[in-house]
């Protein structure tokens, strides 16, 4: 049986590195929670020793992706359920010492439309459509995916100096 | 977050303190609008040295002020910016098209 702190990501299992569960919250959508979601973005990516600019990226780009999940997936709709889940990512059996984070974000609410997932250009000078723009500027993997109903959006931050997995854009 | 005005003739100074997120950037913009649209103060600043976080509904709604702002005919100039804010700023590019002084004096003599 699996043990459930050890959860794999579950497409392509074999090819992932092993992850440990860190913290997971459950919270509705609601912008005041915003503030408690980075304090503990921020305690977590302390404890794994990120570096400060990269703590800051990890507490903007869950905090962007959160703001998109109320704005667009529930359309400004409170009292709606979204799940983080954070693991601390290991490249083998030797580590002594993780090599990443991986947040998941899974809400409920509509599908989100892949063209709005290309971002814009920064060329033009206009309000909005810049959270996700951040949020590729500053992970090194950013995957969105539809299961079961649910828009799930994969994250990871590596610690620096080691990047085993290619940047992924533009998907 | 909370936002405090000081005032004179032609100009007003808004001091933001706390986080610019979804929950306050509308209470921000709001706050900024009327200066701009309904009081047509001529120069707006915005002391940002004691806010530690901006996201991007915050910068959304400091690019309506700037566009509000340049179709009146008036000024929007922000200042005291910490290292979080500005690192935000530059991964917007948006840097540029905002005046932005280190401090307050430098902001007042503009």
């Amino acid at each position: 049986m699996r043990d459930p702190k050890t959860e794999s990501w579950p497409s392509n299992e074999a090819a992932q590195p092993r992850a440990e569960l860190l913290l997971r919250l459950q919270l509705e959508s609601n912008p005041e929670a915003l503030c408690l979601v980075r304090a503990t973005l921020q305690r977590a990516s302390e404890v794994m020793h990120f570096q400060e600019s990269d703590s800051r990226a990890i507490v903007r780009s869950v905090d962007e992706a959160l703001t998109n999940v109320f704005r667009h997936a529930y359309a400004g709709r409170r009292g709606l359920p979204i799940e983080v889940t954070c693991r601390r990512l290991w490249s083998g059996t030797g580590d002594t010492a993780p090599h990443g984070l991986e947040i998941l974000l899974e809400d409920s609410g509509v599908a989100v439309d892949p063209e709005k997932l290309r971002g814009r250009s920064l060329e033009e000078v206009r309000p909005g459509g810049l959270g996700l723009h951040f949020i590729r500027q500053s992970m090194d993997v950013v995957e969105f995916s539809r299961k079961n109903g649910k828009n799930l959006l994969r994250m990871v931050k590596y610690l620096a100096p080691s990047k085993p997995e290619e940047k992924l854009e533009g998907e | 977050m909370q936002i405090s005005a000081r005032q004179s003739e032609g100009w007003v100074i808004l001091d933001l303190t706390g986080d610019i997120d979804l929950a306050h950037s509308p209470a921000m913009r709001k706050i900024l609008l009327v200066e701009i649209k309904e009081k047509h103060t001529a120069k707006v600043f915005l002391n940002l040295k004691n806010v530690r976080y901006i996201d991007s509904s915050g910068i959304a709604s400091l690019v309506e002020g700037l566009k509000a702002s340049r179709d009146s005919g008036s000024r929007m100039i922000l200042y005291g910016l910490s290292p979080s804010v500005r690192e935000v700023m530059e991964l917007s590019r948006l840097q540029k098209i905002f005046e932005i002084y280190e401090n307050e004096e430098q902001a007042l003599s503009s």
